[in-house]
């Protein structure tokens, strides 16, 4: 009745999606989805099973009941079987558990993410070097085929480092820094997500990992590493002094400029990334815009002020500004 | 005074055979009614006896149950289509943290402990409980707590940090009264459930029948037993965490704060060590009601009880090594990973083995259809898939994916309603006759069943999906186009068809009943003693406390019903007009003692009142009223002692029938007093332990602990505080000593000197920390100190009180040398507080010089 019931359902959904565990792009997610069909499998089993011999027990004529049978049934139902069964299992789970744990060997890029209340500050070090190259946020450019170490932290409340298709999440406890690797196998965007309830919008703590040819991730590097382009035009240059003067560099840094605010996202070449606000916005100039204007609004709890007040005249200039630095 | 039964062990007596006297036995009933019947009219509420206090905490914890569920329902809807605004994020994230809290605090657990207070004594042919002014106390403690916890999302003020409240979101963003409330009102309650676990352990180990030994114990009994006992150790390391979160939220002391060498760690470590036994505290009593209702279907008597017991008791040693499993992503070494995954697999065998006695029992038995059954059956089916998921999720590798996604949103719903809700249910079907007198209709019950079955499963299996396309837990909306929208939509519209049962139940359950006929007697041919109950219901509980030779007396023992009634039995009669019971050996239920129980008081109330007032007026900081709360619920308890407790009966001992004369008073290890006493302290070290515990995780994870630059608490001012404190503990012995000497005066003096000493010692351990600056606010290093020197000094404070209430009973004549229960108890207590004392000081003073 059950089967009839849930099997539709299990067609129903597919595994496909940015943010599927099962939908895997990784070498990791790769090996506990394959863990995940062996253990649904054998669950199924179990379950049908189960569900048998508790009909088989509440139909046999009593009288065919003999002690010894009952107790094989409990020995063997529940002792030797589950021992046997939980044993495989626990010896084929584990196994897998050393390759999940395992770093890259030291001295390779590591990228340091930092959750914040409610985004992700990331940091690359190239050749695990003490200082970080360049900052950015909300946005992971990873090479495909090779080992990355992430160094996680978390300057306020607990948060979790999720991204599904490339592997298991990991806690961000104040305190602490905690270590995962991720092999990406498919260059592609998958999407993660903050996994520890972190208060107001934890809904709202997303992030893009990209996956590219090595060449393409070096490629990538080089420029994220200049400092900011100069504004194009007279109304991002108006943006850009609007942005000085106004104290938006309390916050933000945008290198090779004044601004060097460390509270909130490093903005040097946001007009290079894909969304805004951990996934909340398209990075357009009406997504700045909007941002700009109305953050907490969008995102509850945000440490960005709103503007609203601001003349709308300055929000453009800026948006067109900042979509500008690439 | 202990005495041992004159009779010899191995022969059961045998009850009078021969006629009885008619006017006999009606003057008999008459007397107990007049002594068991309930008051009426307003009065009523200040009723103690197990029968109402067990309504009345049954129906609670239900009505709070609909109020969690409601919440569920609000979240559903907010679910139920992508980028919903149909709740704020704060909104939700209130929904949810009460959602969860009020599931576990005011309802799995709750009702548990009311179902069992309502059953216990008529499984275990008992008057009542041994402490019903406990369990009345418990009680309105649970419903003034319950309502205020619900009562605060009304005002937009509820707790917002999630069933786990992890700091720092708790200490340092969160910083509105809602997490207070979540703290002080739900330790509020957890006092009363841990008060609850005591009476039940006391219940089951000293108010069994005469013959019930312990290898005839139903099954119902032990599950309690051995959930009590899990209550006892699990629930003080979350109240000794929430003494923790409190005291940095109130005061800044920073346990949580890295910053200032505190570990948010620390919280989870305390919060899974109560918050995984929580899972077998729910889950194992509604096993317990399979166990009894299973039986009587399949007409046959339980195989394989031994094992049953063995698994249980195994369920509930495993239970506390298991916490770590809901660690697993927070960057444990590999070495952990794989011993809490081989721990958490080993849980699921001796569950495995309870569940194939069931089948067994099945298979030896011919199965009767009723409604209860098609519960545990739907039950079974269900909880099955939770404990296969659970087997999944115990494996580290697959947690780092399904950890704090949909997919354990999905497991847990599996294994609590599964494993807890349908079980309840079907106890409800089953028991209702008993308790209520009236049988309840089949129709509804097959109704709500396939609602409740159909609408589960609609609801739960989903999300198994959702969790793994990627949803994680707790997030208020989502955005179209991940793969996430249809499955939500199913789950929602599950959901409601799950509540549609519920409320097919509900109109079952408040119908007026009047002109349904009354249920037979024992209306199932179940086979254990609860089933003894007339219908109409007779006050007094058992008309007669039976002596028991077999697990399933209505069965096996012939003409047992009849004799009961007739008053063959033991204490058939009230002539001297007091509530009394029997109290019996722990292992092979010797009678010991007729225990006479305190009556109705509105005291118990009173008291709740102002305990609630306590910690309500401190969750605002109102500190004035909070303080003259905290005296009056003192008074009130010090009152309801002075006029329940130790009281001295008119004569030594009694006649209770079939020859046996008892005594009407024990004191010491023969008096269930006692062994309350050592039950509660036992909890409350658990507590003390935890908070060393801490001290010690800290030194863990620092490099120096003391911190380097900060001097300890010195040597010399713990030292003699701890002197002065054994010096207390030891007079307060010699004290009891002097009492039983008959040597009034010699038992004043050295109560006085230990009272003193006792203060003296506080002080001196107290000032420790002061005279060597030691600054809570700056380092944990301090703030550890300062919990352990404080915690040891309340507890020397609350012995002087005890010290002055004894000198004060003595002088009032209430205490003698013979009637000795106060100060036998407080020579225990004292016992406890001398070991906090030395441990506090070898902890404070000895491990800096050692390390």
């Amino acid at each position: 009745m059950l089967v009839r019931l849930l099997l539709p359902l299990a067609l129903l959904a597919a595994c496909d999606g940015p943010q599927s565990a099962l939908d895997v792009a990784g070498r990791d997610a790769e090996r506990v989805a394959r863990l995940w069909w062996w253990m649904a499998a054998g669950a199924a089993v179990v379950w049908c099973a189960m569900v048998a011999l508790t009909v088989a027990c509440v139909r046999v004529d009593p009288r065919r009941h003999r002690d010894r049978a009952a107790r094989v049934l409990i020995i063997g139902g529940g002792t030797v079987v589950p021992v046997v069964v939980l044993g495989a299992l626990l010896g084929y789970g584990l196994a897998s558990t050393p390759e999940l744990l395992a770093l890259p060997p030291p001295g390779g890029l590591v990228v340091a993410v930092s959750g914040e209340q409610f985004w992700w500050r990331v940091r690359y070090h190239p050749n695990d070097s003490d200082v970080a190259a360049f900052e950015l946020a909300n946005e992971i450019w990873l090479p495909v085929g090779e080992r990355i170490e992430l160094r996680l932290s978390s300057p306020d409340v607990i948060h979790s480092f999720w991204a599904p298709s490339l592997g298991g999440k990991m806690d961000m406890t104040p305190g602490r820094v905690t270590r995962i690797a991720l092999e990406p196998t498919r260059t592609g965007v998958y999407r993660g997500a903050c996994a520890e309830y972190c208060g107001d919008s934890h809904a709202f703590m997303n992030f893009d990992v990209v996956v590219v040819e090595r060449a393409e991730l070096v490629d990538w590097m080089e420029r994220q590493a200049l400092p900011a382009a100069a504004p194009a035009s007279e109304e991002a240059a108006r943006g850009q002094r609007f942005f000085l003067a106004d104290g938006c560099g309390a916050c933000h840094t945008i290198r090779g400029t004044a601004a060097d605010g460390v509270v909130g996202p490093d903005l040097t070449h946001v007009g290079s990334r894909a969304r805004l606000a951990a996934g909340m916005l398209p990075r357009d100039r009406a997504g700045l815009a909007r941002w700009i204007e109305q953050a907490d609004r969008i995102k509850p709890g945000s440490h960005m002020p709103m503007f609203g007040m601001v003349d709308r005249s300055h929000v453009t200039a800026l948006a067109a500004y900042l979509d500008g630095l690439r | 005074m202990t005495q041992r039964s004159p009779r010899a062990s191995i022969e059961d007596p045998e009850p009078y055979r021969g006629p009885i006297d008619p006017a006999l036995r009606r003057a008999q009933e008459e007397r107990l009614l007049r002594v068991w019947e309930n008051p009426r009219g307003l009065r009523y509420w200040s009723a103690v006896n197990n029968t109402e206090v067990g309504r009345w905490y049954t129906s609670t914890a239900f009505l709070f149950f609909l109020f969690g569920g409601v919440l569920a329902l609000l979240m559903r809807i907010q679910l139920a289509i992508p980028d919903n605004d149909f709740l704020s994020a704060d909104q939700y994230n209130q929904v949810f943290t009460l959602h969860g809290s009020v599931m576990m605090f005011l309802f799995a657990v709750p009702i548990l402990e009311a179902v069992s207070i309502l059953l216990l004594p008529q499984m275990l042919g008992a008057r009542d409980l041994p402490f019903p002014r406990l369990s009345a106390y418990g009680y309105w403690c649970f419903l003034i707590g319950g309502v205020f916890v619900c009562g605060s999302i009304f005002f937009d003020a509820a707790p917002r940090g999630g069933w786990f409240m992890y700091p720092p979101l708790t200490t340092k963003v969160q910083t509105d009264v809602g997490a207070d409330i979540w703290l002080l009102g739900l330790s509020f309650i957890e006092v009363a459930s841990i008060a609850a676990a005591v009476e039940l352990i006391v219940g089951v180990l000293k108010c069994r029948p005469p013959g019930m030994r312990i290898n005839l114990i139903p099954l119902y009994s032990w599950y309690i037993l051995v959930v009590a006992a899990m209550i006892l150790f699990a629930f003080p390391p979350l109240i000794a965490g929430d003494l923790l979160m409190e005291l940095e939220r109130l005061l800044d002391w920073p346990f949580f704060d890295p910053a200032r060498g505190g570990d948010p760690l620390l919280w989870q470590h305390l919060f899974w060590i109560f918050g995984h036994p929580e899972v077998y505290i729910v889950f194992l009593p509604s096993i317990a009601l399979v166990a009894m209702i299973l039986p009587t279907f399949a007409r046959r008597p339980m195989v394989g009880y031994t094992w049953v017991v063995l698994a249980a008791v195994g369920t509930g040693f495993l239970s506390f090594g298991l916490w770590v499993h809901h660690m697993f992503t927070t960057g444990l070494p590999g070495i952990s990973l794989g011993f809490f995954s081989a721990a958490s697999q080993a849980v699921a065998i001796p569950t495995g083995i309870q569940i194939f006695c069931f089948l067994a029992t099945l298979r030896a038995g011919r199965v009767v259809r009723s409604v209860p059954m098609l519960y545990v059956f739907g039950g079974l089916a269900t909880f099955v898939v939770g404990g296969l998921t659970g087997v999944m999720v115990a494996l580290a590798p697959f947690d780092f994916q399904a950890h704090d996604s949909y997919f354990v949103v999905s497991h847990l719903h599996y294994v609590l309603i599964g494993g807890t809700v349908f079980p309840l249910v079907a106890g409800l079907y089953y028991f209702y006759p008993m308790v209520r007198g009236k049988l309840l209709r089949e129709r509804p019950g097959r109704i709500a069943f396939w609602l409740l079955f159909v609408g589960f499963n609609l609801t739960f299996f989903p999300m198994h999906w959702t969790g793994l396309l990627g949803m994680q837990r707790r997030i208020f909306t989502f955005p179209a186009g991940l793969g996430w929208d249809r499955l939500n939509l199913i789950s929602s519209v599950g959901a409601f068809v799950l509540a549609a049962g519920f409320v097919v139940l509900l109109v079952e359950l408040l119908r007026p009943r009047g002109r349904d006929p009354w249920a037979p007697r024992n209306p199932w041919g179940a086979g254990t003693l609860e089933w003894l109950g007339e219908n109409p219901e007779r006050p007094w509980g058992v008309r007669s406390v039976p002596e028991i030779d077999s697990r399933y007396p209505l069965w096996d023992q012939p003409d047992f019903m009849r004799e009961v009634d007739e008053g063959r039995f033991y204490l058939p009669d009230a002539e001297e007009g007091e509530r009394e019971t029997l109290v019996t050996s722990a292992i092979d239920a010797e009678p010991l003692q007729c225990l006479r129980l305190p009556g109705n008081t509105f005291l118990t109330l009173w008291a709740a009142i102002a305990t609630g007032g306590a910690f309500i007026f401190a969750t605002f900081e109102w500190w004035w009223p909070t303080l003259l709360s905290t005296v009056a619920a003192f008074a009130f308890i010090v009152a309801w002692l002075w006029t329940g407790t130790s009281t001295i009966p008119e004569k030594p001992t009694k006649q209770v029938g079939l020859g046996l004369t008892l005594p009407l008073y024990a004191s010491g290890p023969a008096s269930v007093g006692w062994w309350a006493m050592l039950i509660t302290m036992l909890g409350d070290l658990t507590a003390f332990v935890s908070l060393v515990f801490g001290y010690f995780f800290y030194w863990t994870i620092h490099a120096e602990f003391p911190p380097a630059g900060t001097t300890g608490p010195g040597v010399l001012w713990p030292v003699i505080g701890g002197a002065l404190l054994l010096g207390a503990w030891a007079l307060t012995i010699l004290a009891r000593r002097c009492n039983r000497l008959e040597s009034g005066f010699a038992f004043q003096l050295s109560l006085v000197a230990a009272g003193v000493l006792a203060v003296a010692g506080a002080a001196a351990l107290v000032a420790a920390p002061r005279l060597t600056g030691l600054d809570p606010t700056r380092h944990v290093y301090a703030a550890i100190v300062w919990i352990l020197v404080v915690w040891t000094a309340v507890h020397a404070g609350a012995g002087v009180a005890m010290h002055l209430y004894c000198m004060a009973r003595r002088a009032a004549g209430r205490l003698t040398s013979r009637f000795d229960i106060d100060i036998a108890n407080v020579a225990l207590y004292w016992h406890f507080v001398a070991f906090t004392a030395f441990v506090t000081v070898a902890v404070i003073a000895g491990f800096p010089l050692v390390t």
